[in-house]
């Protein structure tokens, strides 16, 4: 495996956002990935959000662990800084990123193994810490690097490709981002752009820790009958509560749909998400709601995706610090170092 | 009648105390009339992790002629801890001295009948005076601290101000303290009068040396440095390093309106540790980690990361005994390999070894601007011994014309400027290649950072030859790095010698009152202090222009010596190895056996007899 570079051919009439860049701008190197692979629809629905909202390219900063999702940061955003750190650690590195320049967008990219098994602790304290970021676990269920061993996220009961059936309880990862603290939890299907583009968009708009599990089939080893991270089994099973409208303007909000299927969630700074309910009554603003909802549909065998809880009061983690408005990474000489005056004073309080 | 030691401004006192009794700030008092009185201490903490019976030690020596190394043995004991009586008596210097609370009678079988025992009914005094159980334990201490006084010969003026100083601000608190202390004081002038023959003389041997801790030095080094990031899990004994960072950052770094111009996270684990460093040296902060041995183990795997994808990365180890939890409060200089060689594959990273709190902070910030310029991980191996006790040293020093050498980043201007941009190309033949910052231009200077191998432009690539020429180009830089680490420091006899002595770190001053010794015995030795690994060429002429060179170091395997042999191909039977690692801080004593004794198989018997 080598790198390939995408050629640069521009048509003409592919349509701009408002800085003047095409879906393409936003493209990276060519997939090596397996064709047909999720991860590779979840690295396009990244483009089209990116692409959607207007991003400068280099203001995103991409951080993945290890995995052939970890890999995916390669094939979107290549005009971003991204960084494919050690196996189940991006959120320590991300966070570390994040604590040196706030003003960066941080997307980190990770696998049910990455962040599931190795790297669970590290996700659970950066969730914890409020880290301001997109978090997207792409979940298959298995291991795909490995060639397919069973995950933490695996069904109880489900067969590997082997035939081989997993006796453990999975490990819900979006049960836990809500547990933990994070202030934006979604769950969505890489075979169903129109939720998952605005969810990232969502997610990136959001200030605070924003997590989506995106189930993403491993068309190599667990898209057999008896798997439950299947593209056919999660289309059977997956129960949408909601699909997501990012509103970007402040003004000009028209309920289109029917009263009482469409609701505006107004966030903290100001801006609104348009929800379109699925499921009626079901208020991604309650945690307890939202955690009842989960078990309960979970127990029935379904999987539910959309947007599932958002704390519209988030802070973040240099909230939390109290950090100067400047990046870190600014910050010269005159603000850091005290001098030698200073250090008189030291001296002479140590006699 | 027992033989009674006669000493003046050359004596050892040991406390033993019950922690948490207050007798930390009381114990600091005393030590630091001594340098108020121009007279020089080496003071140390000894604080067992089985914390049953609480004890803990305080050393001091006093030592006129300026020897901080531990001398071993105790002239005066202070034994305040029922609990380790029995060791603490067992310990004290034939001659010596016990200074104990005689409200209880002993038997005599608890008392040695070579020692002079001085007996102070302390509890019975401060029941007398005081009905609060915190205020009898409290000024308990301070009486004691009077009684020493007057024993000594310690100018209670001296320490009247140093009890002023340290209750500034809350006066209240100072004449009751003052009134505890001439308690002691009236007391022992009473009662004492004559019992200690140790005193203490004021002299003008201290001059403008300060006392503090290796690991405050290296905090407020960090703070110097222009450090902003430190993500730390607690550890001993490096917690303190990051505790003093934030102390010193809260007051030097804090806006008017109460933001920070730092952040600090104290992480999940060792690896979140790193992790945080290295995502924040990436994205151009100065960033860091103080950790000690189980730390810099779980690391490993980041470690491997940060060289081979050229992060800067700061990591403060303040080592102990190991292996595993070994002796967690003991003093051993024990990973200088696994830190030169930290992770898989082919590896090897800068390390600086400072001597005494002064150096911990010069290190501190030269650290920052090493990890920079070299683009990789920096280790500073402070160790126990530096790093929890406070050390009289050469006074703190900045020069406000440095700047932070930021190393090769290239700039928005640069990068517009259309200047050709290859992550790891060698544009200027010293194996360091030029970074950007993310987000630092629009449309140039992106690139992938990763484990994986990769070209000249960071494409990943698994072609063995531009896999061989990164690998080669890591070597040409760690070549680089040999002319920008601290110099060794070289001092020869006053006679030729064709023996040398290469040491570093801690040992220092107990090397240099041995070599004082040895030198009076006719042993004359030249010295090298090895301030930084890579080895400069001066460490390697050093061992080649003489015969033999003993290597001294604080742990059992002879890491040093390993990483001289393998790095300088040096034969290794020019290397003598003194090794001391039984937890406590190496003695001259224990050099100048050590060596003696092999002296004299090499040599015969020394030149000239012992002048002592
Ligand atoms: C410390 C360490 N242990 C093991 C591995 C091997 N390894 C690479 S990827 C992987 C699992 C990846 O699974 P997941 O995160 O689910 O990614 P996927 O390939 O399924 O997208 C493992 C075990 C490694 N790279 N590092
Ligand atoms: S092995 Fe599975 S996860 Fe990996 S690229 Fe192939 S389909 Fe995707
Ligand atoms: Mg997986």
């Amino acid at each position: 495996m080598t790198y390939l570079t995408k050629p640069k051919l521009h048509h003409p009439k592919l349509p701009q956002n408002e800085l003047g860049f095409t879906r393409r701008d936003y493209e990276g190197a060519v997939s090596t990935l397996c064709a047909g692979c999720g991860h590779d629809s979840i690295s396009g629905a990244i483009i089209q959000a990116c692409f959607e909202l207007s991003l400068p390219p280099h203001r995103v900063a991409k951080l993945s662990g290890i995995g052939c999702s970890s890999k995916t940061p390669t094939y979107f955003l290549g005009a971003s800084h991204g960084f494919n750190s050690v196996h189940g650690r991006m959120p320590s590195v991300l966070t570390g990123a994040n604590l040196a320049n706030r003003e960066l967008i941080y997307m980190g990219v990770s696998g049910d193994g990455d962040s599931a098994s190795i790297g669970l602790g590290q996700f659970a304290h950066c969730i914890r810490r409020g880290v301001n970021m997109v978090y997207i676990v792409e979940n298959n269920g298995v291991y795909g690097l490995t060639k397919g061993q069973f995950s933490a996220t695996a069904d109880k009961g489900s067969k590997s490709k082997k035939g081989v059936g997993n006796q453990d309880s999975p490990i819900d990862m979006v049960s836990m981002a809500v547990l933990l603290g994070a202030t934006f939890v979604a769950r969505s299907f890489s075979g169903d752009k129109e939720q998952l583009v605005p969810l990232i968009k969502a997610a990136i708009e959001h200030r605070g820790a924003a997590f989506i599990d995106c189930i993403s089939p491993c068309v190599a080893f667990n898209n057999h009958p008896d798997s439950t991270k299947s593209y056919d089994y999660v289309r059977a099973h997956n129960e949408a509560v909601n699909y997501l409208d990012v509103i970007e303007g402040r003004d000009e909000i028209t309920l289109d749909q029917a009263p009482g299927t469409v609701e505006l969630v107004r966030q903290h700074d100001g801006s609104y998400l348009k929800l379109r309910k699925l499921a009626a009554g079901y208020d991604p603003t309650s945690k307890i709601a939202a955690m009842n909802y989960l078990q309960e549909r979970h127990e029935a065998g379904e999987i539910v995706t959309g947007l599932l809880y958002l704390d519209r009061e988030a802070e973040d983690m240099h909230d939390r610090l109290g950090t100067v408005p400047t990046p870190l990474n600014a910050l010269g000489e005159a603000e850091l170092c005290p001098g030698s005056a200073a250090l008189a004073k030291v001296n002479a309080s140590l006699r | 009648m027992p033989a009674r030691l006669e000493a003046t401004n050359d004596f050892v006192i040991k406390f033993a105390n019950v922690n948490g009794s207050g007798s930390a700030s009381a114990n600091r008092l005393f030590a630091r009339s001594f340098v108020r009185m121009g007279v020089p201490i080496a003071s140390r903490n000894i604080f067992p992790s089985n914390i049953q019976g609480l004890p803990t030690w305080y050393e001091v020596r006093v030592t006129e002629a300026g020897h901080l190394g531990r001398r071993g043995g105790v002239d005066l004991m202070v034994a305040m801890n029922p609990q380790t009586w029995d060791k603490d008596v067992a310990e004290i210097e034939p001659g010596g001295y016990l200074f104990y609370d005689s409200t209880r009678v002993l038997p005599q079988s608890k008392f040695r009948p070579d020692i002079n025992v001085v007996g102070m009914p302390l509890t019975a005094i401060v029941n007398e005076r005081y009905s609060d159980p915190r205020q009898r334990q409290l000024f308990k201490n301070i009486i004691y601290v009077g009684a020493l006084a007057s024993l000594l010969g310690i100018e209670i003026a001296e320490v009247e101000k140093l009890v002023a100083e340290q209750f500034r601000g809350k006066d209240k608190l100072i004449p009751p303290n003052y009134e505890a202390l001439h308690m002691g004081r009236d007391y022992a002038e009473t009662h004492l009068e004559g019992a200690v023959g140790l005193k203490v003389r004021r002299a003008d041997a201290v001059g403008d040396r300060i006392f503090l801790e290796g690991n405050d030095a290296s905090g407020l080094g960090a703070v110097y440095g222009g450090a902003t990031v430190c993500a730390w899990y607690p550890i001993t004994p490096s917690t303190s390093l990051a505790e003093a960072f934030t102390k010193h950052c809260g007051r030097f770094r804090t806006d008017p309106d109460g933001k920070q111009r730092f952040a600090i996270i104290q992480a999940e684990d060792e690896l979140a540790s790193i992790g945080m460093v290295i995502g924040a040296a990436w994205n151009g902060a100065r960033a860091f980690t103080a950790t000690s041995g189980p730390g810099i183990s779980l690391m490993q795997e980041f470690i491997g990361l940060a060289y081979f994808a050229e992060v800067p990365a700061v990591i403060f180890d303040v080592q102990r005994a190991g292996p595993s939890t070994g002796m967690p409060t003991r003093t051993q200089q024990c990973d200088i390999l696994i830190s030169a060689y930290a992770s898989h594959g082919d590896t090897k990273h800068v390390l600086l070894f400072p001597e005494d709190p002064h150096e911990c902070f010069e290190f501190a910030a030269t650290a920052f601007d090493l990890a920079d310029r070299l683009q990789t991980p920096v280790f500073v191996l402070l160790d126990l011994d530096i790093g929890m006790n406070e050390w009289l040293c050469e006074p703190l020093k900045w020069d406000d014309a440095r700047r932070f050498d930021r190393g090769k980043v290239l700039t928005a201007a640069e990068l517009e400027a259309g200047r050709d941009f290859g992550r790891y190309l060698d544009v200027d033949n010293d194996g360091i290649p030029y970074r950007t910052y993310p987000g630092a231009h629009p449309t140039r200077g992106s690139f992938f950072t990763r484990g994986t191998s990769r070209d000249r432009y960071a494409r990943y690539t698994e072609e063995g030859p531009a896999y061989v020429d990164n690998m080669q180009r890591l070597l040409r830089k760690f070549e680089t790095a040999k002319s920008l680490v601290p110099k060794p420091i070289r001092h020869d006899a006053e006679n030729a010698s064709r023996t040398g002595v290469i040491y570093f770190g801690s040992t220092a001053p107990a090397i240099r009152e041995a070599m004082e010794a040895l030198g009076s015995r006719g042993i004359d030795l030249d010295t090298l202090r090895v301030r930084a690994f890579p080895f400069s060429d001066d460490v390697i002429d050093f061992i080649l222009s003489h015969d033999q060179v003993f290597v001294v170091e604080q742990n059992r395997d002879a890491q040093l010596k390993t990483l001289l042999i393998n790095e300088g191909a040096i034969d290794p039977a020019r290397l003598i190895s003194v090794l001391h690692y039984d937890g406590t801080p190496i003695t001259a004593r224990f050099i100048i056996d050590e060596v003696s004794r092999r002296w004299a198989l090499l040599h015969g018997a020394p030149r000239k007899e012992a002048a002592e």
